[in-house]
């Protein structure tokens, strides 16, 4: 099995998606049934919250938002198998510029956009304007 | 001049004897006192090609980072036309969020049937998991002509154009994902679990799981938020 241990073998890195053994003591079926569990609480607990009047108006966009970054979480986690262990410290970093860079450019664009829409003549007044 | 090394000289010592000098052994399996960390030696080529993917990955979800910003910009650009709260159906993307949801489950099951060496196993999962990204692309291409239908398409306001790239961006995903899929599984029929074969199918795994990750950014932001606004 020469072969088998040059592709799986000892060494100290893993490779995006690969389980760890003696890592958490579950099985690998184990760890994907408690990822779906969490993540299909997590999804109801959303759609739930979108749909009854329970939470207060203004609060659910938040609510909804931290819902989905904890699902997110769990889907890297229990899907991805992602650690903050040693042998994944490359995949993590490189998640953590990705993250950044999406933060960058959401937040960016929207900030810088809605700055503009306050600034810009009111539509009516624009075309009031070019007439 | 001589003092100096050209390119092509330390092209050529690379060549001849890799990224970490002479010494290495050349099987890549590195001294086994000082694994890790990038020392002794190149990563096994599956951690590479993972890792590599996983790059891919993250740079396809920075793509869509920029949809969803045109998104979150122009959400309320309606130009008079209708609104997400009008024409979102949450009942049918609980549907669609239950399909993708469990085909990101039953993929990790055919993974580790795969690395159980199990044919039979794999091959099932892996069609259940391709059913369901089926019935996923199914529904939400309904939900694109119903729109259309009802004159709300990407021509309607700069709302929708937002929404159709977004949501057809992901849809696009699913549906190349499916057809990869599908390569899969006849790449393990035909072929066996071969090292090779393994590592193509540990790169869909991470894309399947990807486009389950997008997903769930996707139905909170554009469906959950759009129909309460």
């Amino acid at each position: 099995m020469s072969g088998h241990d040059e592709e799986w073998g000892e060494h100290d890195d893993a490779a995006p998606g690969d389980e760890h053994a003696g890592g958490s003591g579950f099985g690998a079926i184990q760890v994907y049934a408690l990822g779906l569990l969490l993540a299909v609480g997590l999804t109801v607990a959303s759609f739930w919250l979108a749909s009854s009047g329970l939470v207060w108006g203004p609060g659910i966009p938040a609510a909804l938002l931290a819902l989905a970054v904890a699902q997110i979480g769990v889907h890297l986690v229990f899907f991805l198998h992602l650690t903050s262990g040693p042998e994944n410290t490359n995949n993590t970093l490189a998640l953590a510029f990705g993250v950044m860079i999406v933060l960058l450019v959401v937040v960016g664009s929207v900030w810088i956009m809605a700055h503009l829409n306050q600034n810009m003549m009111p539509m009516d007044q624009l075309m009031k304007m070019q007439r | 001049m001589s003092q100096t090394s050209t390119p092509s000289d330390v092209a050529s010592v690379y060549l001849q004897h890799g990224p970490y000098g002479s010494g290495h052994d050349p099987h890549g399996h590195g001294h086994a006192e000082a694994r890790g960390h990038g020392a002794g030696g190149p990563a096994p080529r599956r951690v590479i090609v993972g890792y590599g993917f996983w790059i891919f990955l993250l740079s396809d979800i920075v793509m869509f980072s920029g949809f969803f910003a045109a998104y979150a910009v122009l959400a309320h650009a309606t130009a008079g036309g209708p609104t997400g709260r009008q024409l979102f159906d949450l009942n049918r993307v609980a549907i669609e969020t239950a399909c993708l949801l469990l085909s990101s489950f039953t993929c990790g099951l055919g993974y580790v049937a795969a690395t159980r060496r199990r044919q039979i196993e794999t091959q099932f999962w892996m069609l259940v998991t391709g059913l369901l990204g089926l019935v996923f692309v199914i529904l939400e291409a309904l939900e694109f002509y119903e729109m259309i239908q009802h004159g709300a398409g990407p021509d309607r306001s700069a709302f929708l154009s937002a929404f159709f790239a977004l949501v057809g961006c992901h849809g696009l995903h699913v549906t190349v994902g499916g057809l990869w899929l599908g390569t899969m599984m006849a790449q393990i029929w035909f072929k066996g679990f071969r090292p090779q074969i393994m590592r193509r199918l540990l790169c869909f795994n991470l894309f399947w799981h990807a486009l389950d990750i997008i997903w769930v950014a996707l139905f909170t932001i554009v469906y959950l938020l759009g129909a309460g606004a």
